[in-house]
């Protein structure tokens, strides 16, 4: 693929943190590209490496006790993690922008939302102060929000007022990723709804490329074009939305599929995967998915899988497909 | 023949003092319960949920309104009687890390509401009850002396529910009792609670805001709205034919986990939820609706069945 087409990509990208009770393996080894006009999903459970994998995106891992031990992440062409502090202010807000989970952290409580879409757009352009103000009215009247409730403090909106100020300030520099971890999380899913598809039609006009962190499949099959399955840390499995969903392939993402109750069908039997994630400071050797796969073997245990690629797009690393005529029960019916 | 309903609540109103006027967090809400089933309630943060939860348990005390236990309205009961009432009906919340409390055991926790209730006395049958409640509900034995903050959060609602298990309940409230957790622990805990009914005949009010795991748990679903029931119906009747827009727009906002060519047509609702207090007298939903029509605003809406067991609070009906 031409470069150019290209909006991310997270090279060998290998995470930790350094704590008291041991080192934290959060992000082992990944591999992830975000085409350019495009929205790539990153599914996983808690602990998984979402948000770590983000941050480093951002370049903003807690250090200490984080430290981004390997890998190269190249945004729009450029190499981040070797940028100095004033370069990367320079990228962040215009050409990676993030959303973050809980939208009362991500404001500050005592200016005024007007004042806070401003103040970013300041950051990156070279208006007045009354002019940043206006494009911030504006900025707020596109994310549904009347202009003229610039001047309240954030308290005085409700939940889904916020997150969509939140939105407001990521795409006000017009930046060509935007990592949106959780948004709507927090949310009722009607106001959910709501602020999916003003995500989904801002993106469409600002041709904004995207990696939404979510753990719902049903926001992944809804919002992207393809999607990245998380499993502590590694990308267990990987493609089209297509693909992933009706030619599912890891032992992993089908027990997340299993677990699901489907609406079109109660009486669907759930089948939960068994076990608890592993301890990420004590990972497993092998497949760190092993000792809660009910297709593992010896092997598995052994050594870290290796990337299979099915498609030009879709990837699975699990090991029993070294055996051309594995098949999960999934792909048996 | 006679259904045999294990609660029978009518006309329940819980009303909060607050700086800004008379809050109705639930206003005048009637429902039953089938023994051995379970009536999920569902509807969007602060439409009254928990505050039902809690007052049919009388937790917290009702404004007014009559709620049956096997017939008997505990709103009349007096504390004394109240308690020896109380074993029968419990309740497992959502967060099970805050209602636990964090200095007692394992042992020490599920064993509490049985000494309180002075149930067991003698220490080895004490000790064999707990270990059976915790076999019950799948905690392996070597956590007995674990504290609360040393388990995960799948392990910590296994021992809220045996503490609810512990008296014997023929009633449990689950408040959203899976909302906190990973999908695959979600289905652990939800094919437990499955299963323990099953065994047990136990009766169940589900509160969540999860549709899809309401489908899949209960049999009734009441849907609720700014401290109103909205929509009550059998699950595949609620699901195959909503009526109240409120209903078909929560339901259509629901993200399906399927692949498709193309993108489904959503109800998207505009504004939010306020909160109810000084509420005029016209349908509260009314200013979020599509539907809204000048009768909406001139009073409320009565609930009305519209076929067996299917009622629904809407003008345009
Ligand atoms: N500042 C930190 N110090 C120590 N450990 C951390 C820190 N931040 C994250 N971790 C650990 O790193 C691992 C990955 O965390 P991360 O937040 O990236 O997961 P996530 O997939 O975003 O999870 P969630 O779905 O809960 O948001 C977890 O085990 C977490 O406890
Ligand atoms: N003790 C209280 N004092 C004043 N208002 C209260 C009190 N408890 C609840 N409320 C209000 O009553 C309404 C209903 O609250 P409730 O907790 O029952 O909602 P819920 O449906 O359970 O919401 P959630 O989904 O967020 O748990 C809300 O507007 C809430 O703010
Ligand atoms: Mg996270
Ligand atoms: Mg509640």
């Amino acid at each position: 693929m031409d470069s150019k087409d290209i909006a991310l990509e997270v090279k060998n990208l290998v995470v930790e943190y350094v704590t008291a009770d041991g080192t934290v393996h959060a992000v082992n080894d990944i591999n992830l590209t975000v085409k350019r006009q495009s929205c790539m999903g990153l599914v996983g459970e808690t602990g998984a490496g979402k948000t770590s994998t983000a941050l480093a995106i951002m370049n903003l891992i807690p250090s200490p006790p984080g430290i981004i031990r390997r890998g190269r992440i190249v945004l729009n062409g450029y190499e981040t993690l070797s940028m100095k502090d004033t370069e990367m202010d320079a990228v962040r807000g215009k050409e990676v922008a993030m959303i973050f989970q809980d939208p009362m952290t991500a404001l500050n409580p005592v200016l005024t939302i007007g004042e806070q879409i401003a103040e970013s757009i300041l950051m990156h352009e070279k208006i007045s102060k009354t002019e940043a103000l206006e494009r911030a009215k504006q900025m707020l009247e596109m994310v549904g929000i009347n202009g003229n409730r610039a001047n309240n403090y954030p308290y005085q909106l409700s939940g889904g007022m916020k997150q969509r100020v939140v939105i407001a300030i990521a795409l006000c520099c017009n930046p060509n990723l935007l990592i949106a971890d959780e948004p709507t999380t927090a949310l009722d899913v009607t106001i959910q709804a709501q602020v999916l598809e003003l995500i989904d039609n801002l993106r469409e006009s600002y041709k904004t490329s995207m990696l939404l962190i979510t753990h719902d499949l049903g926001i992944v099959a809804e919002m992207c074009d393809e999607v990245s399955v998380m499993y502590a840390g590694r990308i267990v499995e990987c493609g089209t939305v297509k693909e992933v969903f009706t030619d599912t392939k890891h032992p992993y993402t089908e027990g997340l599929f299993n677990s699901l109750p489907n609406i079109n069908d109660r009486n669907a039997q759930l089948t939960p995967i068994t076990g608890l994630v592993p301890d990420p400071t004590d990972l497993p050797p092998g497949c760190a998915f092993a000792p809660r796969c009910r297709y593992a073997c010896a092997e598995c245990g052994k050594r870290v899988p290796k990337d299979k690629w099915i498609s030009a797009t879709h990837m699975v690393a699990c090991t029993a497909y070294e055996k051309p005529e594995f098949l999960i029960e999934r792909n048996k019916k | 023949m006679m259904v045999d309903n294990i609660l029978e609540v009518s006309n329940l109103k819980k009303y909060f003092k607050t700086k800004q006027g008379i809050l109705h967090a639930v206003d005048g809400v009637s429902f039953t319960l089938e023994r051995g089933k379970t009536l999920g309630i569902v509807g969007e943060s602060g439409c009254g949920k928990s505050t039902i939860g809690r007052t049919v348990l009388r937790l917290i005390e009702p404004t007014s309104g009559e709620i049956r236990f096997n017939g008997t309205d505990i709103n009349k009961l007096n504390k004394h009687q109240m308690r020896s009432m109380r074993p029968q009906m419990q309740i497992i919340f959502q967060d099970p890390y805050s209602s636990l409390n964090p200095r007692r055991t394992v042992s020490q926790t599920i064993r509490e509401p049985i000494t309180l209730n002075r149930m067991i006395s003698d220490r080895a049958k004490l000790d064999e009850r707990v270990a059976q409640l915790m076999d019950m509900v799948g905690l392996a034995e070597r956590f007995v002396n674990s504290y609360p903050h040393e388990l995960d959060g799948g392990r910590r609602q296994r021992i809220g529910i045996a503490r609810a298990l512990s008296v014997n309940p023929e009633f449990i409230v689950c408040d959203e009792p899976v909302s906190a957790l990973d999908v695959s622990i979600q289905a652990q805990i939800l094919n437990l609670l499955k299963q323990l009914q099953r065994k047990m005949g136990l009766s169940y009010i589900f509160i969540t805001h999860d549709m899809s795991v309401v489908n899949y748990f209960s049999d009734d679903i009441a849907v609720m709205y700014m401290g109103k029931m909205v929509e009550k119906a059998p699950v595949e009747e609620l699901f195959s034919n909503p009526v109240h827009p409120y209903t078909k727009a929560l339901l259509s906002a629901v993200p399906i986990p399927e692949y498709r060519e193309e993108k489904h047509k959503r109800i998207i609702l505009r504004g939010e939820v306020t909160s109810p207090v000084n509420l005029p007298d016209e349908c509260r939903f009314a200013k979020r609706c599509s539907q809204a029509c000048d009768q909406c605003i001139k009073k409320e809406p009565p609930l009305t069945e519209i076929r067996p067991g299917h009622f629904v609070c809407c003008c345009n009906i």
